[in-house]
């Protein structure tokens, strides 16, 4: 017998029903991840991985935190797979190599479906639907905006502070253009000036709606030595997943970025301070300012001392997001994290061109998704 | 902010079976959470079971009506249209003396809101229900004398 690629440890299942009445699919997970963690013996703490089906209509995006977080699971590795009726299985493999690859040490693999008579008035039934929304909170902006103005009571931090971060942004996109703001720069007193969306959060400090695309391709390290390209590697990655909605936030000064770019240190052996590139994902300059303060560049709540000691530019001493971020370049929906990705991989090529960085070799890139709710970190080694 | 917040088109919860006494409560002006007779803590929003330790045995208890402000913001562009004819109004983070955070409607008071106030729960009808919103304690009046 060939060794052991991962064990199954547990199982649960729910009764099968020819129809369900007033019961979501989120109340069945939760009712059958209970049977198969009790009967694993495991401590529901103890899971730290995540896989999913998708939830078509009642969930529509961010099932795996959504999910997380009606359970209070913070999973360091977590997934949608979509795979149909080859899911099931498709999830276990893919467990399996998430623990090899040191992400977690025991996932949860669950998919259920409630089936109803007649579909529900509103398909859209997860927590912030009926919690948040009947309130007047719809959207990305505001949650934002809380976790703004939380970051300003507790610290003292200004307006000014945060504008720092899309006038610089705004700064670096003049050297990209392909970046939606290229030729249409933007210092801190017309973000400043920009209408007030929530407060404290004004327009210019949210990405600007785009379409577009990105995509990388990986393979081995050693097939990669035969291929045309320069090779960029991945040295560590980290991951973290806390809630969905922010009212749920453990933390709103402090995001799951911190636990996951501390994994990615510790795995390739980096430290915060050693990066040559920033390559932070950028959809509200809040989320630059604490994920500057996760990352240990300075104390919490310091972040705008650091950007006033620092210069931002290709230039300088602490290049980040030099294609103009998200806040520069645009946002086309999911693919607006993979261009922290692309422009990682074209400065450690050294052929990011007039914005090239000098030293070019480690770039740390951030990913976050929800309200800072889910969270990838990856340190990110030149050839 | 000066129209009638119950006239807005907004939209209303997706009450379950599950979620429905806490609704029900809502509508009667009333507060209740689930607590967890096994780990004793307090959980909401509603769920079958405890995010802390998994057990099923939940009940539903009266809340205290009071909280703490972790943070706000007042919306002036609305992600929902319903929301228009009230701009600019107040949403919060309502940290309950019983531990949990709910977001709700702030209403205002006659002081600035500062993150930290202490809040008290004011059901009011928004878009045609009655929902558990909030508004902040007047520190004066406290101090009046009976």
């Amino acid at each position: 017998m060939s060794r052991s690629r991962g064990s199954i440890v547990g199982i649960g299942e729910l009764k099968p029903q020819r129809l369900t009445q007033d019961v979501t699919t989120l109340e069945m997970i939760a009712e059958v991840s209970r049977l198969a963690v009790l009967d694993a013996g495991l401590e529901p703490a103890a899971i730290d991985g995540l896989l999913v089906g998708p939830q078509v209509g009642e969930t529509p995006q961010h099932v795996p935190a959504t999910i997380a977080e009606y359970l209070g699971l913070s999973p360091t590795m977590a997934n949608v797979v979509d795979l149909g009726g080859a899911s099931g299985a498709g999830m276990v493999w893919r467990a399996a190599a998430a623990i090899e690859a040191g992400m977690c040490e025991a996932v949860l693999c669950v998919l259920a479906n409630n089936r109803e008579e007649t579909a529900p008035r509103s398909p859209n039934r997860n927590p912030i639907r009926e919690f948040d929304v009947p309130f007047g909170a719809s959207g990305a902006n505001i949650s934002y905006a809380l976790l703004m103005q939380a970051h300003m009571a507790e610290y003292g931090s200004t307006a000014r502070d945060f504008a720092i971060i899309a006038a610089a942004a705004r700064a670096n996109a003049q050297l990209n253009p392909d970046a939606i703001f290229f030729g249409k720069p933007a210092d801190v007193e017309a973000v400043l000036a920009s209408p007030m969306i929530a407060s404290p959060l004004h327009l210019l400090e949210i990405v600007m709606p785009v379409a577009g695309g990105e995509a990388v391709v990986v393979t081995s390290a050693e097939r990669a030595r035969s291929l045309r390209r320069p090779p960029v590697h991945l040295l560590g990655a980290g991951e973290k997943v806390t809630h969905r909605a922010v009212s749920q936030a453990p933390s709103l000064t402090s995001g799951p970025l911190k636990s996951a770019m501390a994994r990615a240190f510790q795995r390739s052996g980096t430290q915060a301070d050693e990066m040559d590139l920033l390559s932070l994902y950028d959809c509200y300059t809040i989320m630059v300012a604490t994920t500057i303060e996760d990352a240990g560049l300075c104390a919490p709540g310091q972040f705008g001392a650091w950007l006033g000691d620092h210069d931002l530019s290709h230039q300088g001493d602490k290049p980040l997001n030099t294609h103009g971020g998200q806040l520069g370049f645009g946002q086309p929906d999911l693919a607006g994290g993979m261009t922290h990705v692309v422009e990682a991989v074209r400065q450690l090529r050294g052929e990011a061109g007039e914005r090239q960085i000098g030293k070019a070799g480690l770039a740390l890139v951030t990913g976050n998704g929800a309200t800072m709710s889910e969270a990838t970190a990856l340190v990110l080694g030149a050839a | 902010m000066s129209i009638d917040l119950n006239t807005l088109k907004t939209a209303g919860p997706t009450i379950t079976a599950l979620t429905k006494p806490f609704w029900d409560a809502a509508a009667e002006g009333r507060l209740i959470i689930q607590r967890c007779e096994d780990c004793g803590k307090a959980v909401f929003y509603p769920r079958p079971i405890c995010p802390h330790c998994w057990s099923k045995r939940l009940v539903w208890k009266g809340a205290s009506g009071s909280g703490r402000l972790k943070s706000f913001s007042a919306v002036h562009k609305p992600g929902h249209p319903g929301w228009l004819p009230a701009a600019p109004y107040v949403v919060g983070l309502v940290e309950l003396a019983e531990g949990p955070t709910m977001l709700s409607f702030i209403l205002p008071g006659t002081q600035q809101l500062q993150v930290g106030a202490m809040l008290r729960l004011a059901p009011t009808a928004i878009g045609g229900r009655v929902l558990p919103a909030f508004k902040p304690v007047e520190p004066r009046a406290e101090e009046k004398p009976q």
